[in-house]
């Protein structure tokens, strides 16, 4: 082995490494975006990163970009790996991204205290610390349109108003299958709080992350327990499994509810059987609207997207795209308060402050009836917007309830409390200076 | 030429058993650490964030393990739980004790961690190779539920995470979001430097050779009278406390808030992997692992791109991850063929080879 030529090359490598730094025009706008096409969440995260990207390339190229302005589109492969998510964090901070998404709990998790020191918001959607819907505590982070307590109290409402009343849950047993990470735990408290009120029972099936696609065991007890409903909250190869030994186990698919997770494919897996299985979500499926015929005309037929064309307008592609009208909102309105046109990640903050997602606006945007209003504030980062149930029938998912309202008043009150206590944990932590815009 | 040994004579005993007996090697370890130095004040903010701190991190999670592994002879799977309970701990006492200054418990914290790797090092005596690796796994798969499931470990935080608290050195901030790059590196490389130094000491002086004595051979090892129990817990607890120590550092100066997740099972192969891939039994050994495995990759994210453009291949974030995958895997292997003993015995004959140059005989 010669060591002089291993060494030229390592020289030369490092050379390249310096020369590799992108320069970016002045007159564009950097929005970076976290995702996983890799490893053992890929098989969600694909869709959500096809969805992301495309609906901004659209308006790259029926646009140019937002307000005339072009988007610098950049990905930054994460696998769902807190590693190279922070990695990832620190490659694109020095090129003044306007928001970051980091599509990961564990991700989000570190980046909460960065955020308002680099002033780089962070746009978590429904995931994340649910506490950082505060936004006075939290002036950089967002998590609309819904925390997860949002979504627990919405399911136990849709079940209690199945049974005639809430109160009629009284006496019966509700299983709870989560992942045994911070983002399948939080909503235990809530529902214990409901539990006790109510009077139902609460009978926990934890699946470990190692353990996700077995869980054979969680099943097993479940037949023995015997649980009225049951609940799911998973993420990634989790949700296909438990569908599938559901429907192994016998559990009646009508009574098994999930969070908003859940894609086509987890509940495909679970073959004929898994007719009847529900979950809550808050935008269309389909490419009925002008804004994704719009994707698919610039962008999937051009050879611009990585999707394959069936897939576009499927569950966690729209997930994704809803992601990005979120971003594109953030940067338009923040172009409107500020009269720049090349924003920065401060001014996007206060866009994403002042986001007003009404039915005129989403015709205006191609995306009427796509989804709820949504509208955030200075206090509100989150909206606690209702959801609705959709049913899957065998082959696609059916939308089968309106819109059901969160339980408000406990949903703050688990609000208030995580978020008190996460800045008291966090001694020092700064107060916000940032002030608010007036509603616009 | 100017790498030799000729005319350096060693007139005493204490010379002639210096861990460094060249002085090129004096010279050149004095410009590495000096170069180390210099980095904080002339790398950008992601050559330190993202690529040296976590190195160090690695490298001293390395040194750990192949004190147990390389230099003792004992399998371990436990290394991210380890680190984690180095975490944890730091997390508590500093949170338990705001006052007392931080790096204190960071060196604090890594006692707890030997105390908890003593105690699974236990089974050490009576059991070797794959069968210890079995008993440490337990130790992994345990450690990693008391994670999850103990909240008082996370202050009953509602997101089960830890996250780093504002703190600071002489009114500087080191830890927190306020910290800058600089200042954390600064720190790591010191701790590294500090704690690296300490395990030199250790490994060529008398426990050092104990634990060689009983990897090569416990049978005989005990028979010169090297007390196997007491060797062996050692090797666990010295090597459970650097893994402490780095768990610490890797949540609080690197990642800033963590999950337990982070101290999952692959953590514990990522390590091991960088002291099998360095060169088990030897300390730069470890730097050199770290650096393959963690470096490589992100040099490679860079460098592929810059590569493929100029021929107008434009490739996805995703090919350039999974081409990542392949050439660091087609890469270990060409190295344990290439050399069965790790990197830092290629740098051994290099410099062996460097010797004689240009005039080998």
């Amino acid at each position: 082995m010669s060591f002089r030529k291993m060494s030229l090359g390592l020289a030369a490598a490092t050379m390249l490494a310096g020369t590799a730094l992108p320069a970016f025009a002045q007159d564009s706008i950097y929005v970076p975006l976290f995702t996983y096409r890799t490893g053992a969440f890929a098989g969600s995260g694909t869709y959500i990163a096809d969805g992301m990207h495309d609906y901004l390339q659209m308006l790259n190229q029926r646009d140019g970009g937002i307000g005339g302005v072009k988007l610098v589109i950049e990905e930054c492969e994460t696998g769902y790996d807190t590693k190279k998510g922070v990695e990832c964090y620190e490659a694109v901070k020095g090129k003044n991204p306007v928001m970051v998404n980091p599509w990961s709990t564990g991700i989000t998790l570190p980046l909460i205290p960065r955020a308002s020191v680099d002033k780089i918001p962070i746009l978590s959607m429904a995931y994340g610390l649910s506490a950082s819907a505060r936004g006075d505590i939290f002036p950089w982070v967002f998590n609309p349109p819904a925390t997860y307590w949002d979504g627990l109290s919405m399911i136990i409402k849709y079940i209690g108003e199945k049974e005639g009343g809430l109160e009629k849950l009284k006496g019966k047993k509700i299983g709870f299958i989560h992942l045994d990470a911070a983002f399948g735990k939080e909503p235990i408290p809530l529902l214990q709080e409901l539990s006790k009120e109510i009077g139902f029972e609460v009978a926990l099936y934890p699946v470990a992350a190692q353990d996700m696609q077995n869980q054979s065991s969680q099943w097993l007890s479940a037949r023995r327990d015997r649980p009225d409903y049951m609940i799911m909250w998973g993420w990634g190869t989790m949700n296909g499994a438990a569908v599938k030994e559901a429907v192994r186990s016998g559990y009646p698919m009508d009574k098994f509810y999930s969070v908003w997770w859940p894609s086509e494919d987890d509940a495909k897996s679970g073959g004929a059987g898994a007719k009847g299985f529900k979950m809550l979500n808050w935008h269309a499926v389909g490419t009925n609207f002008p804004a994704l015929q719009d994707i698919q005309k610039h962008v999937v037929e051009k050879g611009l997207s990585k999707s394959p064309k069936e897939k576009v307008g499927e569950l966690l592609y729209n997930r994704g795209v809803y992601n990005s009208l979120l971003i594109a909102e953030g940067i338009a309105q923040a172009q409107k308060i500020t009269g720049k046109k090349a924003v920065t990640g401060e001014d996007v903050r206060r866009g994403i402050e002042n986001i007003k997602l009404d039915p005129a606006r989403l015709k205006e945007l191609g995306l009427e009836g796509f989804t709820e209003t949504l509208t955030l504030s200075c206090s509100d980062h989150n909206g606690h917007r209702p959801a609705f149930m959709q049913e899957w029938d065998g082959t696609k998912w059916v939308k089968i309830s309106d819109p059901i309202e969160p339980m408000t008043d406990r949903v703050k009150a688990q609000l208030d409390a995580a978020a008190k206590d996460y800045a008291e944990k966090n001694a020092g932590w700064p107060k916000r200076t940032e002030a608010c815009d007036k509603a616009s | 030429m100017l790498y030799r040994e000729a005319g350096q004579f060693k007139t005493n005993y204490v010379s002639d058993s210096a861990i460094f007996p060249l002085r090129q090697d004096r010279i050149g370890l004095g410009l590495i650490i000096l170069a180390a130095y210099a980095l904080a004040f002339l790398g950008n903010s992601f050559l330190l964030q993202a690529v040296m701190i976590p190195f160090l991190v690695f490298s001293l999670a390395s040194i750990g393990l192949n004190i147990l592994t390389g230099y003792t002879g004992l399998l371990s799977l436990g290394t991210g739980a380890f680190m984690g309970v180095g975490a944890y701990a730091c997390y508590k006492l500093m949170t338990a004790f705001p006052d007392v200054n931080v790096i204190i418990w960071i060196f604090v914290s890594g006692f707890f961690s030997a105390a908890i790797g003593a105690l699974f090092g236990l089974p050490s005596l009576r059991i070797k190779g794959f069968y210890l690796a079995v008993a440490t796994l337990a130790a992994q798969f345990f450690l990693q539920w008391c994670f999850i499931r103990i909240p008082w470990l996370v202050n009953y935080n509602v997101s089960g995470a830890l996250d780093a608290p504002l703190r600071t050195l002489f009114g500087i901030p080191i830890m927190g979001p306020n910290a800058t790059p600089q200042t954390r590196y600064l720190l790591v490389l010191t701790i590294v430097i500090v704690l690296t130094w300490l395990a030199s000491n250790l490994v060529h002086g008398r426990i050092g050779r104990m634990w060689i004595a009983i990897r090569d051979m416990d049978l005989a090892a005990e028979l010169m009278g090297i007390r196997p129990l007491q060797t062996k817990l050692l090797a666990f607890a010295v090597s459970s406390y650097y893994c402490g120590v780095a768990g610490a550092l890797l949540v609080f100066m690197w990642y800033g808030g963590a999950e337990y997740d982070v101290f999952n099972i692959n953590q514990s192969f990522f390590i091991l992997f960088m002291v099998i891939i360095g060169g088990l039994g030897s300390l730069i050994g470890s730097f050199f692992g770290a650096a393959l495995i963690f470096i490589l990759p992100i040099v490679l994210g860079i460098v592929l791109p810059a590569v493929l453009s100029p021929f107008g291949i434009s490739v996805g974030s995703d090919v350039i991850e999974h081409l990542r995958f392949m050439i660091v895997g087609a890469l270990i292997i060409f190295f344990l063929i290439v050399e069965p003993h790790g990197l830092a015995r290629l740098w051994q004959i290099g410099k062996q080879k460097l010797l004689v140059w240009p005039f080998p005989y």
